[in-house]
């Protein structure tokens, strides 16, 4: 800026500046250009501290990592040649959105990532320094930011080999952009891990009635249907947006059991994998491209590749 | 004497430590303190054979290549290059399962380099009547190992010094006092369990493993419920030497009203003996000369003052009865060993008891072998529940390791204690039963186990269950 340049010596003037700088520019985008929505944070606010209570509010989180850290860690592991014995994820950055208190940051630590942990929420991320302050290693391997992922994009351009974004789409407010900050931050070739719920008559009878106001099993208020995703508008939206679907399967929640597992069907809940395309290319440009224009012509204008 | 004063330290702890943390606030000292104690992923705590396996097994895991682990042993390390020339009159009889569990890390190796006796059939009998129950594989594979503790515990201090980066033994160490973490812990209190030494030093793990014998200090501190029961016997222990040299790949059992006496092969000119009788009977053993003591073992064996006419003649009605059935239902009887001498020095005994604790996990902390369970020798099964424990929790723990789980996370510990309740739970009561079973000269018992007896002989399937 033309201010910092005349005023070298007057550095605090300079960050005074750019800090009023900043604020304006957040306080754009928190009005109609976040994915972060205040009401869904609203609804985390109560819970913060209940993220680490195995069997409480959360239990459901807790067992689904049975199944969604072995997803991540044998693609990873299917994609990479290296493996270092004991730390399958050795040397892997791992952007976790949406961490809340951290419950899959941590186990993805433990397998030698170096996760990076964002949630928009201060007490989530205050309970989950909290939590992993007591082990030194994860203290050293998992790093947690109060802030959305528009606010790192700038700092964090293609900077990490992995995004994981779990339980967290159902939740944004605008979804396309937050797919296009996905893939800013992304390294080329770098995975993008989903996992979210369908828009279905299923899943309003199932996740939302029964798991919210029969079972319990899911806290009051914490969904709304409308807000759910098919899995065939999220293809669509990775696929326009310079991704490669590589992956979908469905998961199936056993509330007797209280355990995860996978199935063929996605009406309920689902997880996806993408890649996105670029140096390392898993698919070619001119391919994707003519996929789409037999679906949606209007969609592959200005699409950025 | 500073072991007093570390004692005395250790038991001022332990009085706080039972007003616990299931509520109120931890006193600030132990947590600047537990700060600075080294923090292991897992502390197996007793080094016998049980625990050491444990933790070699572990420390042998790919999932734990990044992983401390931490071997805590009251005694002095056990090892040796070369078996001493006489035989320890401690043994235990390995089956295959637990060979193979030991050969998965490289221990079983050392154990055949340095002294083993496999043997290929057991003979059981009754000394109220001429039933006999038989167990041999059909095909010439080995039945079990006759191996003796000490020579186990040097395999697997060696396969320890093999992992000694990953696996950090501490000998001469006792743990005086347990600290317990809450479940879902809040802002100040340490997630970890706390160990205190009795030499003053500390350490904080992921997992505590109790792996510290019947009378388990671990599972006293968790305040785990424990079913026991001292069985009113003891068991002499002593080194025999035979009358002639044979093969001796047989493994002898009677059960005697007072209580089972076994052969169990050490060589071609040597067994171990185990007789399990009364304390006054036992202790009679331990006193008188070598002489007696040969002849006493070699009459429990042969002599048939046991028999009434009446259980011979049933027996013989039933066997008779079996033959039609099924020709081929009772076997060939063979003739023990007799003994001509004991190893001078020898002789020992000890009390038998049972025990069963009513869990095997809490948050953090799991227990294995007799800690868990302890049962009667007469079956041979005491140490291979104890080697099945570890298989079982390693798997567990491995498939934790690899999903990046809490080691400590009941969610998989009551998944080993699920399984592995299921299994011991009806062959400890079997041991029990059988014991009492076989403590009686009462006509219509005797002729229920030796109908038993001949029965299971006769039928191949229950045979090729036990």
């Amino acid at each position: 800026s033309p201010i910092s340049a005349g005023l070298k010596d007057q550095s605090w003037f300079h960050d005074i500046q750019l800090s009023l700088f900043r604020l304006t520019v957040k306080r754009l985008y928190s009005t109609s250009h976040s994915s972060v929505d205040s009401k869904e944070m609203k609804k985390f606010q109560l819970l913060a501290h209940k993220w680490w209570d195995e069997e409480g509010e959360y239990s459901a989180l807790h067992s689904m990592n049975d199944i969604r850290v072995p997803f991540i860690r044998d693609t990873l592991l299917n994609m990479s040649s290296n493996y270092h014995l004991g730390n399958p994820l050795s040397g892997v950055k791992i952007l976790d959105v949406g961490c809340g208190g951290g419950l899959l940051s941590e186990p993805l630590g433990r397998l030698g990532a170096l996760v990076t942990g964002i949630d928009p929420l201060e007490d989530n991320i205050r309970t989950a320094d909290q939590h992993k302050s007591f082990d030194p290693v994860l203290a050293k391997r998992i790093q947690y930011k109060s802030s959305s992922l528009e606010e790192i994009v700038e700092e964090c351009m293609e900077t990490f080999d992995v995004i994981v974004a779990s339980e967290v789409v159902e939740h944004v407010a605008d979804l396309e952009m937050f797919i296009k900050c996905c893939s800013q931050v992304l390294k080329p070739g770098g995975s993008l891990f989903i996992t979210t719920i369908n828009k279905t008559q299923l899943s309003y009878i199932l996740g939302i009635v029964v798991a919210e106001k029969i079972i319990g099993i899911v806290p009051e208020g914490t969904h709304e249907w409308e807000k759910f995703v098919p899995p065939e508008e999220l293809e669509r939206l990775l696929e326009s947006n310079g991704f490669s679907v590589k992956t979908v399967n469905g998961m199936l929640y056993n509330p007797l059991s209280g355990s995860w597992s996978w199935m063929e069907n996605t009406s309920v809940n689902y997880a996806m994998h993408a890649v996105k395309c670029g140096a390392q290319g898993q698919s070619s440009p001119a391919g994707t491209l003519s996929e789409m224009e037999g679906e949606q012509p209007s969609a592959t204008a200005g699409m950025a590749m | 004497t500073s072991a007093v004063m570390a004692a005395v330290c250790g038991r001022g702890l332990l009085a706080p430590l039972g007003a616990r943390l299931r509520g109120g606030p931890r006193p600030p000292l132990r947590f600047v303190a537990a700060a600075a104690a080294p923090l292991y992923d897992v502390v197996v705590s007793g080094g016998g054979m049980v625990g050491s396996a444990m933790a070699a097994v572990l420390g042998h895991d790919i999932h734990f290549r990044d992983k401390k682990i931490a071997l805590l042993e009251a005694g002095p390390r056990k090892e040796y290059e070369r078996v001493p020339d006489s035989y320890s009159n401690r043994v235990s009889s390995i089956s295959p399962g637990s060979a193979t569990l030991l050969s998965s890390f490289g221990a079983w190796d050392h154990v055949c380099s340095l002294r083993l006796k496999p043997f290929r059939r057991m003979q059981v009998w009754d000394a109220c009547s001429e039933a006999m129950i038989v167990f041999e594989k059909d095909d010439l594979d080995d039945m079990g190992y006759i191996v003796e503790n000490d020579v186990i515990m040097s395999a697997l201090t060696k396969q320890l010094d093999a992992v000694a980066d990953r696996v950090e033994v501490f000998y001469g160490s006792r743990a005086v006092g347990y600290t317990w973490p809450l479940p879902s812990h809040s802002c100040d209190t340490s997630p970890w369990v706390q160990i205190q030494l009795a030499d003053g030093r500390r350490l904080q793990t992921k997992l505590l493993i109790g792996a510290d014998g019947h009378n388990s200090v671990v599972r006293k501190e968790a305040e785990i419920k424990n079913i026991e029961h001292r069985y009113d016997q003891s068991a002499v222990v002593a080194t025999l030497h035979l009358s002639e040299a044979t093969d001796n790949n047989v493994a002898w059992q009677r059960f005697l009203p007072t209580g089972p006496i076994a052969l169990l092969p050490l060589s071609d000119t040597a067994s171990s003996l185990v007789w399990s009788t009364s304390h006054e009977h036992a202790s009679e053993l331990l006193a008188m000369d070598e002489e007696s003591f040969v002849d006493s073992i070699n009459s429990a064996f042969w002599s048939n003052v046991n028999h009434s006419d009446f259980i011979d003649t049933a027996g013989a009605m039933f066997r008779s009865a079996i033959s039609l059935l099924k020709p081929s239902g009772s076997a060939v009887r063979q003739l023990p060993p007799s003994v001509a001498k004991v190893d001078p020095e020898s002789r020992a005994m000890f009390p038998l008891g049972m025990g069963h604790a009513t869990q095997y996990v809490q948050h953090r902390v799991a227990l294995i072998g007799d800690a868990a369970h302890r049962v009667h020798p007469l079956a041979g099964q005491g140490v291979n529940l104890g080697f099945g424990d570890i298989a079982c929790l390693a798997h567990h723990l491995s498939a934790a390791a690899f999903n990046g789980s809490d080691l400590g996370s009941l969610k998989h510990l009551l998944k080993f204690e699920t399984e592995r309740q299921r299994h011991n739970v009806s062959l400890i009561a079997a041991i029990d039963v059988l014991k009492r079973l076989y403590s009686t000269r009462l006509a219509p018992l005797v002729l229920l186990r030796t109908w038993g007896l001949q029965a299971t002989n006769a039928l191949p399937p229950v045979k090729v269950r036990i």
